[in-house]
């Protein structure tokens, strides 16, 4: 009897701690929930810091920004579902537009901040092992039989829709519009992919962490990461024509109504064009939406890339492009299952 | 053991169980020990001092406190569920018996993903509970009730299920002359029924809190990854993990595999005493 009463004394004690005190953290004025995608881990960690000082000379008060991270769709998924964010910084438009459509964001989101409501932009490139030893240059390298490609998936992800529409511009472009041969380049990308993961950064951990494939294909600002992280490792290979990827913000209407914050929410989105929040987005590469800060960072982006853009005729808007290549049975489903 | 099916020349029955032991010894090995040696190298490859930062950062401890509450929870209220449920079924026969204890199992059939995903179609913005739980101000997915909440229902069956077959086994004999002789229902069961169970009900305790620690499925399907709100510490060390933070992914899954392993050291004592107390009653 002895014994099982001690055993009942380890188990209350490891109750109690459940219910212990938590360090504290500082107690915050006001607290808004920032519900972002995978590769932007790292930017908010510096910006938040950053809007917390500017917030305190603004306003006096103590803000605090609880991050969550995930693949773009799912992030997207749960805020519909109920995760209250005050501020959506994800991947794609239609992925903010899913929640617009959902009653929890008016329309006209996109026209509510700067330049399409996207402070920073990024692109595809890839991103090869040491010394390039399968010489991977181009788009055209990729459909190559050899090549080991490593990519997320597109109806998971918004990178790897970024992704497969660079490929898709660049053959394009390559056979002058021939539509059959730009699917027939596509399928050949398709069949060499040998991981398809649901988000950028599981992407991103096969090729760097767990050694898979010759080339990744991701996000610039993700790439420069994964360049940082292992020195000497890797490089990058800037393809002939690239995407321009323009991560979205947007304000939660519903939830900032709700909890009353649409001030700060909005003044954390607004903050993200001030000088100090595109020198952030830079220093993280992330290309900056202000030309003149872009060009402190000439150094880093090749900005002389050719970059084709979303609303171009051959993909005539996210809209037209989701419902053509990613929408089940579409492009990408029939040139996958081949 | 000389006759019939089971016998065999004086050279294979040397041989064969020592391959037997073998295999199994290597088996385990491969699988068990070196993942956990792994891990644990890793955590304190960096050296102690951000092994300690790892794992007292605010981020941990929260997460570590919410794991917490969330096992404590389940413990206690499983338990007390259990109990009711296996002294129900075993002592009374009533309608819906069968229906009862075939329920019970449902949360081991069911996958813990879609165990989550049924709590937030329940409470989630677009169930038909939103309308009222939102007027109240009541969170209950992407918050720590969800979480909560999930963790009960994964490990609602272990208490129950462990408790049954002891009561089961032992009959209602003694309760019986207890009751002729003028005993009530609580005394019948602190004096007679409990001291049967109380192994079995620790051990399944100790069971149920290990699955509670652990689980990941049905709690990331709920968390919304709220960092500092609403992540366990499994989801913490996912987060770590994606960031490039591996030696604090590693020291963070330290602090489970301890759990893990101070967990399986008292499902022993708890053995190795009510088998040492059972041979006692015998003798």
């Amino acid at each position: 009897m002895k014994k099982i009463n001690a055993l009942a004394l380890g188990l209350f004690v490891f109750a109690l701690s459940a219910f212990g005190p938590v360090p504290a953290a500082p107690a915050a004025d006001v607290e808004i929930t920032n519900v972002s995608y995978d590769p932007t881990r790292e930017l908010y960690e510096q910006y938040n810091a950053a809007f917390k000082k500017h917030w305190k000379s603004l306003k006096g008060q103590e803000a605090d920004i609880v991050q969550s991270h995930g693949g773009s769709g799912r992030q997207a998924r749960a805020v519909i579902e109920g995760n209250q964010a005050d501020v959506l910084t994800l991947a794609l438009a239609p992925d903010i537009t899913a929640v617009e459509k959902a009653g929890l964001i008016k329309p006209g989101w996109q026209s509510e901040f700067p330049l399409n409501s996207a402070p920073y932009t990024s692109t595809i490139v890839f991103l090869v092992r040491k010394g390039n030893p399968k010489a991977i240059k181009d788009w055209g390298d990729l459909a190559r039989a050899g090549v080991g490609v490593i990519t997320p998936n597109p109806k998971t992800s918004g990178g790897a829709r970024w992704n497969y529409l660079a490929a898709w511009a660049w053959a394009h472009r390559e056979y002058k519009g021939d539509e059959k041969a730009v699917k027939e380049y596509i399928g050949k990308v398709l069949r060499n992919i040998l991981v398809l993961d649901t988000g950028a950064r599981g992407s991103t951990n096969t090729f760097v962490q767990n050694g898979q494939g010759d080339v990744l294909l991701a996000w610039e600002n993700e790439a420069f990461l994964a360049l940082a992280e292992k020195a000497g490792e890797f490089e990058i290979a800037t393809p002939s024509l690239s995407i321009l990827a323009e991560p979205p913000v947007a304000v939660v209407d519903e939830v900032v109504e709700k909890r009353g914050t649409r001030e700060i929410a909005t003044e954390y989105l607004n903050f993200l064009y001030s000088e100090e929040g595109q020198r952030l987005a830079g220093k993280n590469y992330y290309r900056p939406s202000n030309p003149d800060i872009a060009k402190e960072f000439a150094s880093v982006f090749n900005l002389k890339l050719d970059l084709i853009t979303i609303d171009d005729p051959i993909f005539g808007g996210w809209e037209k492009a989701q419902d053509l290549h990613f929408k089940d049975g579409g492009v990408f489903d029939q040139l996958y299952a081949r | 053991m000389n006759s019939g099916k089971y016998a065999m020349n004086a050279e294979t029955s040397k041989w064969i169980p020592r391959i037997l032991i073998l295999i199994s010894f290597l088996f385990i090995l491969l699988m068990l020990v070196t993942p956990l040696t792994v891990i644990m190298t890793e955590a304190f490859r960096a050296g102690l001092k951000s092994y300690w930062r790892a794992v007292s950062d605010p981020y941990a401890l929260k997460a570590l406190q919410l794991t917490l509450l969330a096992a404590t929870t389940a413990v206690v209220l499983n338990t007390a569920f259990g109990l009711t449920a296996a002294w129900a079924i075993t002592r009374f026969s009533f309608k819906g018996k069968g229906l009862i204890t075939t329920l019970i199992d449902i949360p081991f059939a069911v996958s813990p993903i879609i165990a989550g995903l049924i709590f937030i179609l329940t409470f989630g913005r677009l169930s038909w509970l939103h309308p009222f739980l939102s007027a109240h101000d009541l969170k209950v997915v992407f918050a720590a009730p969800g979480i909560v909440i999930v963790t009960l229902f994964v490990t609602f069956p272990f208490v129950a299920r462990e408790i049954i077959p002891v009561l089961e086994a032992r009959g209602t004999d003694e309760e019986q002359a207890a009751a002729l002789m003028g005993a009530g229902l609580f005394a019948i069961f602190r004096r007679i029924t409990f001291p049967h169970i109380r192994w079995a009900l620790l051990y399944s305790v100790i069971l149920c809190a290990a699955r509670a620690i652990g689980e990941f499925g049905a709690v990331s399907v709920v968390s919304g990854h709220l960092r500092g709100k609403t992540n366990t510490l499994p989801l913490h060390v996912e987060i770590l993990y994606n960031e490039y933070q591996f030696n604090a992914a590693f020291a963070v899954s330290s602090l489970l595999a301890f759990a893990a392993i101070g967990i399986l050291t008292a499902r022993n004592i708890v053995e190795f005493t009510a088998k040492k107390e059972e041979e006692g009653h015998v003798r």
